[in-house]
């Protein structure tokens, strides 16, 4: 672990700048997706990156040059570009960060059974084969997939403020999907796929409950195949985590993203509803919620000590009691908006700059079990596992789509009915919390897929939730 | 910045030694991906991130006696490190193979092609640009994205196939903000940067972002006459193309599109889409090492050529035509009709101008049943004449009607969109859109 670490400080201690302030950023990375489909294995794709991104800061003008070649002169000469890119741009700069404090820390982090070996490729390939072949024998049944992705990550950062970072951590995704189709229509039901990432070992897959699977998802891939259309109109929403962490992430991660804000984005990934005076004062929803940065929570996707600029990672809420406390915002877009915020500022990989970034994003348990939940609601349906998502470039109006919908009526779970969606106003959506599962319906949920930033970065984030309760939310089906 | 000759010797030279390295009756391909790439964020006219990426890396796959692996490996630039890198993936795929069953759906091209395509036009120094940038935007507020530099892309294989592409090119992304929040899109992208041809580009998207100073019109849900401009019809058409040309997505029924080749669909007969490679700025092979080939997919409105790769091929007995892992398309070329630009407006009469679509997405897949937001430049036309900005609308309609029943007219005029896209590296898909014309656009929210 860590084997580049005595080269790379060595190296940095020889660079030679005129710079004021200056950082390297070493990442190694390496993956390997497994699958098997409809129970045949699909070669390995494995990989292997390494590299390092140079950041100078001169005259209060910071800029960055990435490069593959580490070497002595690799890096020397990507630090000389920055710096004569830096001095060229001063006049034309939106920023002058000459009294920006930087970081001086020095941490480790590892994921959770870091130093637990994986289970070998012949074993995954086991694993993947025993559970695409408990698939049942239907002819409708005409697609399905098991697969396990794992990615291994070292980050080296080191600044000539002393800073020195380094973090080993591995990502686990299980994933099992099946497809019906009855000659008309196709339903499909999946587990884990791209909403359940974690950090550790093997443990990841059995939380996942990947194991053993394979008939109960086929089971309801047919049973949607065979339900009728959801129906239209309000109605009470019960969401389950996995769909949750969906909502929570277009409707409250981006849009309280400080640099989206502040303009950043509004060429891309879209500007924001909120606005930089709404915190401390706007009622974002209900008094049922709680939203929390939370770090803290070892196995989540976006757990860290401390993000790519080296500011250190703890806890904070963001809304408290439905009202908007802190953006998410690191320690660039703090200093331009003189906010606090968290340390979100994140890159996806050496070749991408650092910039505000979910990490894990959670909405915090309250004090009914599920069947509480279910009891209370007269005329509602339930929604699971998110399967469409759409929301406007200010992150206001949405429109979501589940795979598996559940009508509830008096109280209780009625009939399974397929291509459930809903619509509404993220500013108006979570004032209509009137319920919030305990921590019996929370869990702890991620995607290694979010985009945003010019150039263009998809990043690892975390969403942890409790099932929760929606009055009165516009719901309808498909047209098949 | 390399000549064109020396950027390909990298690659060459790891090829010569992996051909050496093999034992029989080992086989390879393998791809190559190289960029260097200068980008610059603008916000508020201003520069507001700037920095260079250098990086590149190659596609290994190991085959022996029916078994195969793929490692992608990033390379350093320095010929010794990554003949040792190669050479260490070589062995991690060698201990690998022998854990796998054979794959009943390896089908490997043993056809020894050569492809060649090199354009090495000169780029502008990026400070130029800026300069040249920042002088346009003057007082406006810009918010924008500008990416250039060389691409290489590789292929080669143990059976002597070799392609080499490499081409240098720019794209400056960007939208103008009026007070209002209101803003315009517009893009200046291409091989040959001109210092006239940006400024024209700039006075038409400053001159639409005149009309955004008019007061916001607020429509409610209900059912519009609406002309889709070219960019607002790349974004239906590429929600088309998440698996909807895809042999693998027809067969397994996860195709958005397997009711127009089932033969229960079809879209008007206007509608002709190609994937045109020939001419366009993607490379002319796959990185599996099929060459690509030109393929119509939709003719006049019915079902065409699907996107074949080789493991489709081999699973659902197809030929292969050179479609890339995931069967997506790069290079589209629709059919332009016959509406002139001169006419949209009038033939328009009552309805939306729409500029820009956003973040779509399927509401119902298997119908091709799509929402997703207006953005950028919508704006509210009475009689021809435009009279008002539009406030962000949800749509919420199948693309059977928006590309069939409903479909009016497609204009004469066709406008190249070239992807802005830098997710990993940068992207070099484009598209030959005309813009539409259709009778009930459903909005919902």
């Amino acid at each position: 672990m860590f084997d580049f670490h005595p080269q790379l400080k060595q190296r940095f201690a020889a660079l030679r700048t005129g710079a004021e302030f200056f950082s390297v950023r070493y990442v190694r990375e390496a993956g390997q997706y497994l699958s098997v489909r409809k129970n045949v294995a699909e070669p390995p794709s494995l990989s292997r990156d390494e590299g390092a991104m140079l950041t100078v800061r001169v005259n209060g003008v910071e800029t960055y040059a990435a490069t593959n070649d580490l070497s002595q002169q690799g890096l020397q000469t990507a630090l000389d570009r920055a710096e004569q890119q830096a001095r060229h741009l001063k006049p034309h700069a939106l920023l002058d960060l000459r009294d920006q404090p930087v970081s001086s820390a020095r941490a480790d982090y590892l994921s959770p059974h870091l130093d637990q070996p994986f289970p070998s490729l012949s074993d995954c390939y086991q694993l993947l084969g025993a559970e695409s072949a408990a698939v049942p024998k239907d002819e409708r049944l005409v697609n399905w997939q098991v697969s396990i992705g794992i990615t291994e990550v070292e980050q080296i950062y080191l600044n000539s403020a002393g800073a020195e970072l380094r973090q080993a951590q591995r990502f686990v995704y299980p994933s099992l999907d099946v497809t019906a189709y009855d000659g008309h229509d196709s339903q499909t039901r999946t587990l884990g796929r791209e909403n359940f990432g974690q950090q550790g070992g093997f443990d990841v897959i059995s939380r996942c409950g990947l194991i053993g699977a394979g008939p109960k998802i086929a089971e309801q891939a047919l049973q949607l195949l065979l339900a009728p259309n959801t129906p239209q109109g309000p109605r009470d929403l019960l969401l389950m985590p996995d769909q949750m962490m969906l909502q929570i992430h277009e409707s409250i991660g981006h849009p309280l993203e400080l640099d989206r804000i502040l303009g950043d984005e509004r060429n891309y990934a879209g500007t924001s509803f909120v606005k930089a005076s709404d915190f401390g004062h706007l009622q974002y929803g209900s008094e049922l919620l709680n939203v929390t940065f939370d770090p803290d929570i070892p196995e989540q996707l976006a757990s860290y000590g401390h993000d790519d600029d080296g500011s250190a990672a703890s806890k904070q809420f963001l809304i408290r009691q439905g009202r908007l406390i802190r953006p998410l915002g690191g320690a660039l877009s703090q200093f331009r908006a003189g906010m606090d915020g968290v340390a979100n500022s994140r890159a996806c990989s050496w070749n991408r700059p650092p910039i505000d970034r979910m990490a894990n994003l959670n909405i915090e348990p309250g004090d009914q079990p599920l069947e509480q939940l279910i009891g209370g609601i007269e005329n509602g349906i339930l929604m699971s596992t998110n399967r469409s998502w759409s929301i406007d470039d200010a992150r206001n109006k949405f429109q979501f789509g589940c795979e598996w919908g559940q009508l509830i009526e008096n109280g209780e779970l009625k009939g399974v009915v397929k291509n459930p969606n809903y619509r509404a106003i993220s500013a108006q959506f979570w004032k209509s919390l009137r319920a919030v599962g305990d921590v019996s319906t929370f869990k702890v949920l991620g995607t290694p897929n979010c985009g945003k930033g010019e150039p263009n970065q998809v990043i690892r984030v975390g969403h942890a939730s409790p099932a929760c309760v929606f009055s009165q939310v516009d719901v309808f089906g498909g047209d098949a | 910045m390399m000549t064109s000759t020396k950027q390909a010797a990298p690659f060459k030279a790891l090829v010569t030694w992996l051909r050496e390295a093999l034992r029989e009756p080992e086989q390879f391909t393998l791809s190559y991906a190289a960029e260097s790439s200068a980008f610059v964020r603008f916000n508020h006219a201003k520069v507001r991130q700037a920095g260079q990426v250098q990086q590149a890396s190659v596609g290994l796959k190991l085959i022996n006696e029916g078994r195969h692996a793929d490692l992608d490996i990033t390379l350093s630039g320095d010929p010794s490190v990554d003949t040792q890198r190669l050479a260490e993936g070589l062995q991690q795929l060698r201990d690998t193979l022998p854990l796998l069953p054979p794959d009943p759906y390896l089908l490997l091209n043993y056809n020894g092609w050569q492809s060649q395509n090199v354009q090495d036009h000169p780029l502008p120094d990026t400070e130029h640009v800026v300069t040249q940038i920042a002088q346009a935007a003057e007082g406006l507020d810009l918010v924008g994205f500008y990416a250039a530099g060389p691409i290489s892309r590789g292929f080669a294989s143990s059976s002597g196939a070799f392609g080499w592409h490499q081409a240098n090119s720019f794209n400056f992304d960007f939208s103008l903000f009026h007070a209002n929040g209101q803003a315009v899109k517009a893009s200046y992208a291409g091989h040959d940067w001109s210092d006239e041809g940006f400024a024209k580009r700039f006075a038409q998207a400053r001159e639409q972002l005149e009309h955004l100073g008019r007061p916001l019109r607020t429509l409610p849900p209900g059912q519009y006459r609406a002309y889709l401009a070219p960019a607002a019809l790349e974004e239906i058409i590429g929600m088309l193309c998440w698996g909807g040309f895809s042999a693998q997505s027809i067969a397994s029924k996860s195709s958005p599109l397997q009711k127009l080749y089932g033969g229960d669909q079809s879209f008007s007969p206007l509608v002709s889409l190609d994937e045109k490679v020939s001419g366009s700025l993607s490379p002319a092979f796959s990185g599996e090492g099929y060459p690509r080939s030109d393929l119509g997919l939709i003719v006049a409105g019915k079902a065409g050529a699907q996107l074949v790769g080789s493991r489709s091929a081999a699973e659902y007995g197809l030929t292969a035509n050179g479609a890339g892992g995931g069967e997506s398309p790069s290079a589209l070329n629709m059919a332009a009709g016959s509406l002139p630009d001169s006419e949209i407006l009038r033939q328009l009469g009552t309805g939306l101008y729409i500029s820009n679509l956003w973040y779509l997405n399927f509401s119902d897949q298997p119908a091709a049943r799509l929402t997703g937001m207006t953005r950028f430049a919508t704006f509210w036309v009475e009689n021809g004449e435009i009279q008002a900005p539009v406030s962000t609308m949800r749509f919420d309609d199948s693309a059977y009607s928006l590309l069939g029943s409903q479909l009016e007219a497609l204009t004469a005029d066709r406008e190249l969109l070239l992807s802005a896209s830098t997710y990993s590296q940068r992207a070099t898909a484009s598209a030959w859109l005309p813009g539409a014309l259709v009778s009930r656009l459903t909005l919902t929210l």
